[in-house]
């Protein structure tokens, strides 16, 4: 790559503050025209932060930005695409009700009238040009994920972007569709575009990237050129100290069978089966990592064995205590009152946290006995034992607040999933449902909350994990399911089959894998 | 590049979050609202041609100036109040109740039922308990209509507790034109009560004050310190939060609306048998829609509920002295009570966000 | 026939402000802002609608000259376009730029414009010395048209060409409205706002503008409904509380009308027929109360029945209550 190339983009001393909080602080960034640049860091290290900032969603605080060599003011997506520069974010800004063509024209200035026929037309030819397929006239709701990207992807082209930024573009995507978007971005690549790719994922670093950025903690902490790196030496740049990156596993013998899954079906808002006759056991001391592209039945799952979504076929069935010894009670249609009333100690760590794990506005030690305010006599509400808790929690997990009577919605996000996981666990349970728990925290976060669930099959609880990050999933996991439009694959030993298997099956139910057609 | 050159350079005004704000200067910054609404009702009056000053201090005397009025004031802050603590109940669970007018209506005539027939048929203090408990059932059921329907199918509660005022009013029309009607009058109006049926009195106002104040030391520790107030407060919050802690949200709604319209209902039987001795269409004269006002005001605390009623009253009161003063229409009290809530809220924004001049942050980082 | 002619006829009539009403709501939600000072808004634009005209009277009279009715059914127009959108940018002001909570300013908006309207209805009585009613000159610009031909046509005059011309105004208003959001560049903008603003603003729309500019012009026509009232339903004599809940009606209304301007036209209708049903269909012995309470019974039938059914494409728009800081995180 030639590096004393033409700079596209320069962003000189930037700093971002939110509220008392810096996201970045004095960061320099420069973008070459026609290569693929991967801005590394940790979640949290402020890389969304900077890139918004060039999208023209944040207001810096302080810093300079230069567009091919003139000193500009970004304060609106507006001035950013006036200028070529186009974001695709993590959460597509696309509007639901609207169609692809629709969104892709959206805030155009143009003629008063909204020629639909040839707004399809056009955006067929460009997608044809790049190698992607989009029905124009797909509501976006009736859109998988990967379709969505396309749309945002085929918006920013349309507006003529000659700079694209990528916000984690493969963090919903499947081995495969992964592939083919790198394929995509090469093209772009050739056509003359400059194109910044977020990420913390280091092996995509290595397979697509001409150099990479390194952000850690809001600083810059280096940049290398991709051909002379390694693995190693990005990981110490953006954690800041050599890491070890295994997850530990610690072996422990398969316990009781405590939680038996069978022949579940659940309907969606449409009367569409949203969970299809999904069958499975988790057993004491082994952890369930359960794999799928989003919106395949994962949050329906958690929450109809959390008693929180109505089963409409099937059982569930629970291995609880009882004065006789224990039995597997049929637990199926219980709504979670009743779960928790029963004595039965089942944690469930659930997706949105702030919208469903915790009371936003509400401070720890009222969200420590959100589950268990009920268990003590009386009327009234008894505070001190929730706010031992909380202290402890404080100390053990090492929470960063201001004190127990902050609202936790003013705390970090992993700080806040530290509080939550840790008032899941502090009642002993024998089933831990995980979703998406490592979701936007740092390395160092993420890994502690590995050894958290680490720690909790030790103790003989089984756990149910839910993750995005397949490499993660089946180090962690003991046994892997994966779930396919609502449909579940068998139960399968993590060692016996490969990502790009575990891939294909997420993408086709009924896919097994042939062991001869796997790269050697 | 044709777009460059036309980047804009120049100050840039640019709104940012804080946090933390000192309890101080939220005061402060209230203070200033407080006072910014009451300059604007000055102009306005101005603008009638009269002197504010005049016309603030004459507002003051006719709320303020002698035990007789001071009475009245009370009167008017007594079912206020208790029916912004209705309000606000509903409200921490961000249900929309705006029924509290027709929750009190329906609460005034579930106690005129004993006080017009049956007054001579029990001892008085029988009497009375039996009214107290009448209004504020008839008022939490009214209340309890729209929560069920809003449990069970999430229907749309702020209309639908708004139609239901309509209605409750049209039956009190319904009453005073026939079934009720007075039987010797030619208008069509209720009888007044009996004396039997009447409040008694402590320091000059129905006891009903006594009440009011019992009921915001109770209310605050209900909403902080049980375990239904707590319930409460994690459904406003979040109701996924609520779902997932096993809370009963359909129960929590029902129940919560019911004590909401009872207490509307217990205001109407206050202001029923201690203030006006009768019921009419104008029994509630918009107190559900000023509570509201009030309860808002105050942030949904107790205590400020109480100074936010007991504000209103004097402006309810004073408005009606400088009509005859004046000849400004009474409707000034809801034309100042807006301008102040529209300051409140608006005086909220300060407290949240700051605005920051980034052009000049910008040269010197 | 006869009778159920007369009532449809009525209920048109009737319907107007209703329509008037729900048209600038639907416009204001259609960018996300659920408003529901639209009551109070109609009391603006009624007392504005008055009092102009009112006075321009009374200065015409003064200078010896006659009033021309054109000129003060221009006046009324838009005096209650301007006072409607006055409490309109108030809202505005708060809730887009100040992030207020959407409900509880729309609330304070009723209370505030109910008490403004009554404030100056009742102050504008003190100036006329006992209540305030226009002459016949400015009265008669809102009669009913007489248009030569057409109003003869049997059946058909009645029911289509022989109401005042606010009616005409309204229905051209809800069909240019209809046409506006569906097929304009500027409405796919605006619902765009209404749904996700955060997707609006990424897509390069003034999101600020576009709210704004819905807001107020709702609100104006909001205003105009209410003038309709203190013109027409009143016949220009102030009456106080005269709005009496059909802001309320025009709020339920946006619902029954699935936020689609052109069923506002059979909802109001509908509604309309339901407020003067008393008067055509009378039921011996059934007290009038009933009758009275039929618009707002049939409302609350109306919002569960709409909440028992709900589809996807037919919804509030979904940003409604909820202010938009591109800076959230």
């Amino acid at each position: 790559m030639n590096h004393t190339g033409k700079n596209v983009v320069r962003m000189t001393n930037i700093t971002k503050t939110f509220g008392t909080s810096t996201a970045d602080r004095n960061v320099d960034l420069e973008l070459y025209k026609g290569e693929i640049l991967a801005l590394l860091g940790e979640n949290g290290s402020g890389k969304t932060t900077l890139m918004n900032i060039l999208a023209g969603i944040y207001f810096p605080d302080s810093g300079t930005i230069e567009v091919q060599g003139q000193e500009v003011q970004i304060r609106s997506p507006r001035d950013a695409f006036q200028l070529g520069i186009g974001m695709i974010h993590q959460h597509f800004k696309l509007v639901d009700v609207l169609t692809a063509g629709e969104n892709i024209v959206l805030g155009l200035p143009g003629p008063l009238y909204v020629d639909r026929k040839e707004i399809n037309r056009k955006v067929q030819e460009l997608a044809s040009r790049y190698g992607f397929d989009l029905e124009p006239e797909k509501k976006i709701y009736n859109m998988s994920v990967s379709e969505k990207q396309t749309v945002e992807i085929l918006k920013a082209l349309y507006r003529g972007a000659d700079i694209l930024i990528l916000d984690e573009p493969t963090a919903v995507l499947t081995p495969q569709e992964t592939q083919k978007l790198f394929n995509v971005l090469r093209n772009m690549k050739e056509d003359g575009k400059s194109i910044i790719i977020i990420t913390h994922k280091l092996h995509e670093v290595l397979a697509i990237s001409d150099r990479a950025v390194i952000l850690r903690k809001g600083e810059n902490a280096g940049t290398v050129d991709t051909l002379s790196t390694t693995q190693e030496e990005l990981t110490e740049k953006m954690v800041g100290r050599a890491v070890s990156l295994a997850i530990e596993r610690p072996q422990v013998p398969r316990g009781k069978e405590m939680l038996r899954v069978s022949e579940l079906t659940c309907l969606g808002p449409d009367r569409g089966k949203i969970l299809d006759r999904v069958s499975f056991s988790a057993y004491a001391g082994e952890i369930l990592g359960i794999a799928g592209i989003s919106g395949s039945g994962q949050k329906e799952l958690c929450e109809a064995v959390a008693g929180l979504y109505p089963v409409s076929g099937g059982s569930i069935l629970y291995n609880c205590q009882t004065s006789h010894g224990r039995k597997m009670e049929n637990i199926t249609g219980w709504p979670s009152g009743r779960i928790y009333q029963q004595g039965i100690s089942m944690a469930f760590v659930p997706e949105d946290r702030l919208g469903m794990g915790l009371a936003p506005s509400m401070d720890m030690v009222d969200n420590v006995m959100l589950r268990s305010y009920r268990s003590t006599p009386g009327l009234f509400l008894n505070r001190k034992k929730p706010r031992e808790i909380s202290r402890r929690l404080i100390q053990e997990l090492d929470i960063q607040t201001p004190g127990i009577s902050t609202p936790v919605r003013r705390l970090s996000g992993g700080n806040v999933q530290k509080i939550l996981l840790g008032r899941e666990i502090s009642n002993d349970p024998s089933v831990l449902i995980a979703a998406y728990p490592v979701r936007g925290l740092d390395i160092q976060t993420s890994y502690k909350i590995y050894h958290m669930l680490g720690e909790q099959k030790k103790k003989g609880t089984a756990v149910i994990f839910l993750g995005e990050d397949l490499d993660v999933l089946m180090e962690l996991s003991d046994k892997i399911l994966v779930l396919c439009d609502g449909k579940a694959s068998k139960v399968m030993d993590p060692k016996e089959v490969s990502k790009e298997e575990i891939g294909m099956m997420m993408l086709h139910f009924g896919w097994t894998p042939r062991h001869q057609e796997v790269n050697p | 590049m044709n777009h460059l050159q036309k980047q804009k350079t120049g100050p840039v005004i640019h709104i940012v979050k804080r946090e933390n704000l000192s309890v101080r200067r939220q005061w402060l910054i209230r203070g200033l609202a407080l006072t910014g609404a009451l300059l604007s009702g000055a102009l306005l009056i101005l603008a009638l041609g009269h002197n504010p000053l005049a016309v603030y201090r004459d507002m003051l005397a006719g709320a303020l100036g002698s035990p007789t009025v001071r009475r009245e004031t009370v009167k008017i802050a007594v079912p206020l109040l208790i029916t912004a603590i209705g309000v606000s109940l509903a409200f921490k669970m961000r249900f929309w109740n705006i029924g509290a007018e027709g929750q009190f209506l329906m609460g005034a005539v579930a106690a005129g039922c004993f006080a017009f027939f049956m007054y001579d048929r029990m001892p008085r203090p029988v009497l009375i308990f039996v009214m107290l408990v009448a209004g504020m059932a008839g008022g939490g059921i009214y209340g309890m209509i729209p929560a069920f329907f809003k449990a069970k199918w999430g229907t749309n509660e702020t209309l639908f507790t708004l139609m239901l005022n309509y209605i409750a009013l049209v039956l009190v029309q319904y009453l005073q034109n026939g079934p009720w009607k007075a039987p010797k009058s030619q208008f069509p109006k209720m009888p007044m009560l009996d004396d039997r049926a009447r409040l008694s009195k402590i320091l000059g106002v129905h006891w009903g004050w006594v009440m009011a104040l019992v009921l915001v030391v109770l209310f605050y520790f209900y909403l902080t310190r049980t375990k239904q107030g707590y319930e409460i407060a994690v459904t406003g919050d979040s109701i996924h939060t609520a779902r997932y802690a096993g809370i009963p949200i359909n129960l929590v709604i029902i129940r919560t609306m019911f004590l909401s319209g009872a207490l509307a209902g217990l205001a109407a039987v206050f202001q029923v048998a201690g203030s006006d001795y009768t019921i009419t269409e104008g029994t509630a004269g918009g107190v559900g829609f000023t509570a509201i006002t009030a309860a808002w005001m105050a942030r949904l605390n107790p205590f400020g509920m109480l100074a936010a009623s007991v504000f209103i009253a004097i402006l309810e009161r004073g408005s009606n002295k400088i009509q005859t003063t004046f000849k400004i229409p009474s409707s000034a009290s809801e034309v100042l009570t807006g301008m102040i809530l529209f300051f409140m809220l608006g005086c909220e924004f300060f407290m949240n966000y700051k605005l920051v001049n980034s052009r000049r942050r910008r040269e010197n980082p | 026939m006869n009778t159920l002619l007369n009532l449809a006829a009525a209920a048109v009539l009737a319907g107007t402000p209703l329509l008037l009403g729900t048209l600038g709501e639907i416009l204001t939600e259609k960018s996300g802002n659920i408003n529901l000072g639209v009551e109070g808004m109609m009391f603006m634009g009624a007392i504005a609608g008055l009092s102009v005209p009112f006075f321009y009277e009374q200065l015409t009279l003064e200078a010896g000259a006659s009033p021309s009715g054109t000129a003060g059914a221009l006046m009324a127009l838009a005096a209650s376009f301007a006072a409607g959108a006055f409490g309109a940018l108030i809202y505005g002001f708060l809730t887009i730029t100040l992030h207020a909570d959407q409900n509880v300013t729309g609330l304070t908006l009723t209370i505030f414009g109910t008490g403004l309207g009554n404030f100056f209805g009742e102050y504008l009585g003190y100036q006329a010395g006992g209540y305030a009613a226009l002459g016949e000159e400015l009265k008669s610009a809102f009669h009913n048209l007489s248009i030569p031909g057409l109003s003869q046509i049997p059946v058909l005059g009645k029911l289509l060409f022989q109401y005042n011309w606010m009616v005409y105004f309204a229905v051209i208003l809800a069909l240019a409205m209809n046409h506006f959001l569906r097929r304009t560049r500027l409405g796919l903008n605006l619902r765009a706002v209404g749904e996700d603003p955060a997707a609006a603003d990424a897509a390069g729309i003034n999101t600020t503008r576009y709210q704004y500019t819905a807001v107020i012009i709702g609100g104006g026509i909001c205003g105009i409904g209410g003038m309709y009232m203190s013109m027409v339903t009143t016949s220009g004599v102030w009456v106080h509380n005269c709005v009496s809940g059909y802001g309320w009606l025009s709020v339920a209304l946006v619902i029954f009308s699935v936020w689609n301007p052109a069923r506002a036209l059979l909802a109001a209708v509908i509604f309309g027929g339901l407020t003067v049903l008393r008067l055509y269909l009378p039921i011996p012995g059934m007290p009038i109360q009933i009758y009275e309470m039929l618009p707002y019974a049939v409302t609350i039938l109306v919002l569960i029945a709409s909440s028992i059914r709900q589809r996807r494409e037919n919804m509030q728009p979904k940003s409604c209550g909820v202010n938009y800081f591109r800076e959230e995180r």
